[in-house]
């Protein structure tokens, strides 16, 4: 038995008298690895262990986390969650106890092709060196950093209804920064900023070509110091799937939370501009778009079979041929609001209360090659690299700003531009889809620290999606 | 926890080897946490967490472990015997570290704030009251907060904080709503009840038909709490020297020749603030370090490894070189000529998610958010739709700066990422012309 399912197993021993439990025990071991302008960054080892009780008492649920997992540590957070319930019994807004069906015993560990063990840390350490010296290319580039960090996840689920889920998978984040400087001004180009977060092992890296990104964008980085500004204009916008993703993320994910939708965020991560009567006819986007919550993708960041509500995880649509169909919600919202959702009822560790969130959230591939999207742009820009992001609190008003840009003229790639930026609104651009790329096109992403909840929590959600063609896109540059 | 922490502390200096020493740095807090939505209540509960980083080192070669801990000894011990046995196999196989500056000279320091905190029934009918009838939205948050530290030298640091913080806001409907916060260490429910009533009388001006206001120049009227989305972005990467020795900073042309208007004087407040005094390396912080002084930049926070980096002293900060006490100095425009100083524009509540949008030009995007008014001659018309901003802090808060108020706000973060923060602000608000609204 894992020392997890030990922990569960010793919480049912003094679980309280009570409607309904869950104890949810997770286990997060890192390491990070790194080198900063030619010197080794010191090791970092991470072991955080803590159990989440949650408690249904007098008809209301209340909360108890605890690192305390001894037995006296997890009967007093049965205890403490049990009052929590009592104390706001008949004040808080109703959720049902999950159905009681059938138990699910669940024991799943993903397998990693090649162990982050597999490869001694000295190794490791004298690779990303190797990568970082080929960062420092010129004597303008003033700032650059390899590194990568590495998360082994074990979490169990234990219910009074007798579910056990056991679910362990490692994440891999690989980041790479070389900034060049020169008269007063920096530019500078990154392996994605995180974008590049995987579930697997070190096969992560070879696959995604880590070792040998430094000199492309050592050289990317010294060419935008010399790189005229994006122009000011509206035109098409082709999007590299390295900024596509947290198009999707903020303008799709964020306003389907059906917890947003019922106003569970107001008061910090915001609200949404869809609304419950939307779902089955409202036209979010052109009817090229389909849009997945897709759990079960092999290698995307939240890929799992159960979420933290034990609920059994299933790929569903949630935007097809254009067409919103359904929200982001678990059990506790799809009550509430009355409506099917999909299993993404998640919390970032076992300190943290579960929250709707987006988990693997993709765009399906078009039938588009990128040379025919390219072709088809009269006057335009291809933007690569998300470097910054801003979205209204209903997700509607957004702008956006990349690290690299190459203007598109009469179907043809054309010169680097500087500081590209572009702004819209959820409601049309997504209307404006000219094309999608096809399946070759596809890239995977995601985002180790999308933020929400209150308590806030940063998670690490997946993002599939091909490069993506927008008409008539308000774009412009620095300055 | 801060005899647990000490003892561990103690267990580990008594099993270093030979030339090895350590650091160690506690974080704790046991938070009552309860989450509002429609006047009820959403997700009530408690987090107690304790953490430990333990960092051996042996001369320049070192490594750090954190973990989590029980509160129970001997289940501790065993965990940092084991984080040991991991820690010496590393440093077995890694070079010395050109840029591993410590404290070496012990400076023990003790201290816990007194606190008021109510116990969480008063709490929740406080807010239950003042909620009823309307759609209250929002996140309260109590209790201890806990930093500590020790090393092999002997130096030992504790630092306690009881602190609370209700961040909400009373709903109109859609979008339309007004913020309320009320944190502290003393809770007085009469000062909450006045606040949120306050706010609640703001929502009669919110009914009025909403203006859209079209993109362009607009003179407004910034309150603190939207100063303080404009300092939090500027604390990413605007203070700390290896940001600067790097050229990365947004702060950029402050290196050069660019200036903010003589009004602003930016300063890391330790003294003033709820931040503990000791940092990673345990060094201690000064009560005050000047950043930006009449528009022109000064001093930059340096970690202990930033200042080995690049030859400069350090100056307490930690490694991530960011304020956590920004203080910014008043202005003289009082409060209640905010309106008349204003006379025809905008007055903007709050900005929401902010971001950079050319940062060699330390220009940046966000959002109006909650209670923003269209304001002519002095008296407020209607609350706006929201807009849009993107413009440049040599603008905002140097060209165009127009006045800052004398009072100020304490801003203390609500942020509870990973755990309660304990940062915090003090800022006035600020009238700004030609503020540039985009979309």
């Amino acid at each position: 038995m894992s020392a997890l399912a030990d922990i569960a197993t010793r919480f049912r021993a003094v679980a309280p008298a009570c409607d309904y439990w869950t104890v949810r025990c997770i286990r997060q071991r890192s390491e990070s690895l790194s080198v900063t302008r030619g010197v080794i960054d010191p090791v970092g080892l991470g072991d955080d262990l803590g159990v989440m009780v949650t408690v249904r008492a007098n008809g209301a649920f209340g909360y108890a986390a605890t690192s305390d997992v001894t037995a006296a540590g997890l009967a007093r957070a049965g205890a403490e969650a049990r009052a929590w319930a009592q104390r706001t019994a008949g004040r808080a807004i109703a959720a049902p106890i999950p159905a009681h069906g059938t138990p699910a015993h669940y024991d799943h560990e993903a397998p990693a092709a090649q162990s982050w063990a597999s490869v001694s840390r000295a190794d490791k350490i004298v690779r990303l060196s190797h990568l970082a010296a080929a960062l420092k290319t010129d004597d303008r580039i003033a700032n650059w950093q390899a590194g990568v960090s590495f998360t082994d996840v074990e979490s169990v689920i234990a219910t009074s209804h007798d579910d056990f889920i056991r679910q362990r998978y490692s994440l891999i984040v690989p980041e790479l920064e070389a900034s060049a400087s020169d008269g007063g001004e920096t530019q500078t180009r990154t392996f994605g900023r995180g974008g590049n977060i995987r579930q697997g092992g070190l096969e992560v890296l070879d696959e995604i070509g880590f070792w040998s990104t430094g000199p492309r964008i050592s050289a990317e980085a010294l060419e935008l110091l010399g790189a005229p500004d994006c122009p000011t204009r509206t035109m098409d916008l082709l999007l590299a799937p390295d900024q596509m993703y947290i198009q999707i993320h903020e303008s799709i994910g964020h306003p389907l939370e059906l917890d947003r939708i019922l106003g569970d965020e107001r008061n910090y991560a915001g609200t949404s501009f869809v609304t419950l009567d939307m779902f089955g006819s409202y036209q979010y986007g052109a009817s090229m778009l389909n849009v997945t919550f897709d759990p079960s993708l092999f290698g995307e960041a939240a890929s799992y079979a159960f979420d933290d509500d034990a609920t059994k995880a299933e790929r569903a649509y949630l935007i097809r041929g254009g067409i919103l169909e359904r929200p982001l919600g678990g059990a506790v919202s799809q009550a509430r609001a009355g409506m099917q959702g999909v299993a993404n009822a998640r919390a970032c560790s076992w300190n943290r209360p579960t929250i709707d969130r987006m988990a693997n959230l993709n765009v399906e591939a078009g039938s588009s090659t990128f040379a025919d999207m390219v072709a088809q742009v009269e006057t335009g820009v291809w933007m690569q690299t998300n470097c910054s992001w801003s979205i209204d609190d209903s997700r509607n008003k957004f702008q956006f700003g990349c690290e690299r840009g190459r203007l598109i003229k009469n179907g043809q790639l054309g010169a680097v531009v500087k500081n590209p930026n572009y702004r819209g609104i959820s409601a049309t651009f997504w209307r404006n889809l000219k094309a999608l790329g096809d399946a070759s096109t596809v890239r995977v992403h995601g985002t180790p620290t999308c933020g929400k909840g209150e308590p806030n929590q940063a998670i690490h959600v997946g993002h599939a999606t091909p490069p993506g063609l927008f008409a008539a896109v308000e774009v412009f540059g620095g300055g | 926890m801060q005899d647990h922490f000490f003892t561990l502390s103690d267990a580990v200096a008594a099993r270093l080897r030979g030339n090895e020493g350590f650091l160690a740095t506690f974080r704790g807090e046991a938070s009552q946490f309860v989450r509002f939505n429609t006047s009820s209540v959403r997700q009530p509960g408690t987090v107690e967490q304790r953490n430990f980083a333990l960092e051996l080192f042996d001369g320049k070669r070192h490594a750090s472990a954190s973990m989590t801990l029980t509160g129970a000894q001997n289940d501790d011990l065993a965990r940092i015997d084991a984080a040991l046995t991991s820690l010496r196999e590393i440093l077995a196989v890694t070079d010395e570290d050109p840029l591993f500056l410590i404290n070496t000279t012990p400076q023990s320091s003790t201290r816990v704030l007194p606190h008021a905190l109510p116990p969480p029934e008063a709490a929740l009918d406080a807010i239950l009251t003042s909620g009823a009838g309307q759609d209250l939205v929002g996140f309260y948050a109590a209790g201890p907060i806990h930093a500590g530290f020790a090393n092999s030298f002997g130096q030992r640091n504790w630092d306690t904080v009881h602190a609370f913080s209700m961040d909400a806001c009373f709903y109109l409907q859609a979008d339309r709503a007004v913020k309320m916060d009320y944190a502290g260490t003393a809770w007085d429910r009469d000062a909450f009840t006045a606040k949120a009533d306050a706010a609640k009388q703001q929502l009669a001006i919110l009914a009025r038909p909403a203006r859209t206001v079209k993109p362009g120049g607009y003179r407004v009227y910034l309150s603190p709490a939207a100063m303080e989305e404009i300092m939090s972005m500027l604390c990413w990467g605007g203070f700390g020297l290896s940001d600067h020795r790097t050229a990365t900073t947004p702060l950029i042309r402050m290196r050069e020749d660019a200036r903010l208007s003589p009004m602003v004087t930016i300063s890391e407040n330790i003294a003033g603030g709820l931040a503990a005094g000791f940092q990673g390396e345990g060094f201690v912080k000064p009560d005050c370090v000047t950043l930006i002084e009449n528009g022109v930049y000064r001093d930059c926070l340096a970690s202990p490894r930033s200042a080995a980096e690049f030859g400069a002293p350090q100056n307490g900060a930690e490694g991530f070189e960011s304020p956590v006490a920004l203080d910014m100095a008043a202005g003289s425009l009082p409060s209640a000529d905010v309106l008349k100083s204003l006379g025809t524009g905008v007055y903007i509540g709050n900005l929401w998610y902010l971001n950079y949008s050319d940062r060699n030009a330390c220009r940046m995007t966000g959002m109006t958010r909650f209670a923003t008014f269209w304001v002519e001659n002095g008296e407020i018309v209607a609350p706006i739709n929201v807009m849009r901003f993107d413009d440049t802090i040599y603008r905002m808060l140097g060209s165009n700066l127009a006045a800052l108020t004398a009072k100020r706000d304490v801003r203390l973060s609500t942020d509870t990422y990973e755990a309660r923060s304990r940062r915090a602000m003090t800022l006035p608000g600020a009238i700004v012309d030609d503020f540039k609204l985009t979309l």
